[in-house]
């Protein structure tokens, strides 16, 4: 009897070992992740920390390491951006707004839904061989921003979609009943209360997307995005009458991935240096934008109470 | 009242109505001019994978009439720009495999144990405070990862445990993508681990069982179809990765399968390609989308192997 007892005691004593132990290695890999982050950042902003100055950011590349900047490369990613945010953002709500509030049950809603899954699972390279295949050749848009903007728009879209319908459908049903009640019609209401309502979660999506945007560099290699541009598409913005100018959309670019790919692949090691200096601006960007939009996500849920 | 009013106030009344129904009618266009915009844009979906299948099969069309199937899949050289062109697939489909091993056993292991960790272990301010920065993880654009298997872990395998490693090897960038998809394959997992009802694990607890047991006896086989998931996401990315291998991997094909040599993936050598300036149409050209069609058949292959496991294991509570 007694000795049962000892068993089991040690049995249970065993077990809890265990629990610690695994405890214990829980707490070890969770650290390993957000270490390596952290390690990963201070190498970048040790590496490239004498060069990250003001010329940097005003010089175009060059055959000298110490005068080559980002200037082109950061002109080329906002204009990118600039693009990529006006094709992919109005498409992608309206394409949430349809899936949550007027989709009915039949095929073609679900064969959008398979499809919007699927898409956001394919390899972003494959994006930049359907652009190269369809915006470059075929509509014959060329190697320009207008491709490059208009691929990325492709591959954040599903990102938008899925959190606009989150954002969605977190609003309660009550509110739409309310404003039917009121005889309101579907884009009234949608307009008037569910927009309004789900601004923040939205925002959250379209921010994240675009951070993903600002990264991706593989899609924009397929379609023929330079490495070595030394100067700048005409601006946007002009002093004269109509004031604004079109023709930017079909310059040549780059961007700062790619600026930092073309660097990263020089044996030279004061390239490497600006590789690295790239890199810790890229990093800056996109954790500035993840952080915003995990901000705001926190913010939303704390305030809004149905 | 006069019968003049009568028939003023009915003419104002009637006309009130007609601009009633006008209005109603207006709106009525109005609104389903609205909801076929937004039908449209819901479509571009679909459109969208039409029109990568469309691009890949007619692209790859024009390569399969120069180069016949059986010497794409049996062929062992990939060289479709050499003067002696060999298109055989198989070399990059070797490289792309052996990359993701490689990363699957760095991320399958960490990223369970951390969802495991956070679910079931971890006090909730520890898991909201720690989520987040597993989230920005996934956010660095991975030709950042490239510089870091390149210049940090290759470095650090030669300098400590692999003294032989060539600088441009397959086993460095593995590491590198298991790092990246750690978080999808944690934060997917760990949701599906948090869907686990409750009362499961109280059943369990009030059997005496340890915090370990009841995640490993109930509430792993119990998200199975979750983690499962979470495992096919991560082999997606892993496959699909371009940057990392591009910059660390080497570029040049070869049919090996030790993650110590330096070798190309399919994605690497579409990179490769387009960097240099190819004609358009010409066997090269066509040649990155015959490789680009594999790639998405593998990944399709791979999603289409989870659903049906995640079927298996559905369990519904």
């Amino acid at each position: 009897m007694a000795d049962q007892v000892q068993d089991i005691r040690k049995l249970i004593r065993q077990h809890k070992l265990r629990d610690h132990a695994f405890a214990l290695l829980g707490l070890v890999c969770m650290m390993v992740a957000v270490l390596i982050l952290l390690g990963l950042f201070i190498n970048l902003a040790i590496d490239g920390a004498s060069r990250l100055t003001p010329d940097f950011f005003t010089s175009f590349p060059s055959r000298h390491a110490e005068r080559a900047g980002i200037l082109s490369a950061w002109v080329g990613t906002t204009l990118v951006m600039l693009v990529t945010l006006i094709a992919a953002v109005p498409v992608g709500i309206s394409a949430a707004i349809y899936l949550e509030e007027y989709a009915r049950k039949n095929w073609i809603t679900d064969l959008i839904e398979v499809n919007v899954t699927n898409l956001a699972g394919v390899p972003s390279i494959v994006y930049g061989l359907l652009a190269l295949g369809l915006f470059v050749y075929q509509f014959g848009f060329g190697q320009s921003i207008l491709s490059a903007g208009l691929t990325l728009a492709l591959l954040v879209l599903p990102v938008i979609i899925v959190a606009t319908r989150e954002a969605l459908r977190a609003v309660p049903r009550n509110i739409r009943e309310a404003a039917y009640a009121l005889g309101a019609t579907r884009w009234q209401m949608i307009q008037d209360h569910l927009l309004p309502y789900s601004f923040g979660g939205i925002m959250t999506g379209v921010i994240i997307g675009m951070a993903r945007a600002i990264g991706e560099t593989a899609p924009l290699i397929t379609i023929g995005a330079l490495s070595y541009i030394a100067f700048l598409p005409p601006s946007p913005v002009t002093e004269t009458a109509p004031y604004v100018n079109f023709e930017w959309l079909t310059s040549a670019f780059t961007v700062l991935p790619i600026q930092m790919f073309n660097w990263v692949s020089r044996p030279e090691a004061a390239f490497l240096k600006n590789a690295a200096a790239t890199g810790a601006v890229i990093i800056v960007m996109t954790l500035l934008m993840n952080g915003t939009a995990i901000y705001l996500r926190y913010q939303i849920r704390k305030k809004i109470k149905w | 009242m006069t019968s003049l009013e009568i028939t003023q106030k009915a003419v104002i009344l009637d006309q009130g109505l007609k601009l009633r129904s006008i209005r109603k009618r207006s709106r009525r266009v109005k609104e389903s001019a609205i909801e076929i915009f937004l039908f449209a844009s819901a479509l571009s979906a679909v459109a969208i994978t039409f029109a990568i299948v469309y691009v890949l099969v007619a692209e790859s069309f024009g390569f399969f009439e120069h180069v016949p199937i059986f010497d794409f899949l049996t062929d062992t050289q990939w060289t479709p720009l050499f003067s002696d062109a060999h298109y055989g697939i198989l070399p990059l489909v070797a490289g792309t495999f052996v990359t993701t091993i490689v990363a699957l056993l760095v991320a399958v292991p960490l990223g369970t144990i951390i969802a495991l960790y956070l679910s079931e272990f971890a006090p909730s301010r520890v898991r909201e405070t720690v989520k987040p920065f597993l989230e920005l993880l996934a956010a660095v654009p991975t030709v950042v990862f490239g510089y870091f298997a390149l210049l940090v872990v290759t470095p650090l395998l030669q300098h400590t445990i692999m003294p032989g490693l060539p600088g441009f090897n397959m086993l460095g960038p593995g590491i590198v993508i298991g790092i990246m998809i750690i978080p999808y394959i944690s934060s997917v997992s760990e949701d599906a681990m948090r869907a686990v009802p409750m009362h499961m694990r109280e059943g369990s607890y009030a059997m005496g069982a340890t915090r370990f047991q009841t995640a490993r006896l109930v509430v792993t086989p119990a998200a199975l179809s979750g983690i499962v998931a979470a495992y096919i996401l991560g082999i997606s990315r892993a496959l699909g990765e371009t940057m990392v291998v591009a910059i660390a991997a080497g570029q040049q094909p070869t049919l090996t399968l030790n993650p110590m040599e330096p070798a190309a993936t399919i994605t690497a050598y579409i990179v490769q390609v387009s960097l240099g300036d190819l004609p358009h149409g010409g066997i090269g050209y066509q040649s990155i989308f015959a490789a680009g069609l594999v790639l998405v058949l593998i990944t399709l292959g791979f999603n289409i192997l989870g659903h049906v496991l995640r079927k298996r294991f559905r369990e519904i509570y």
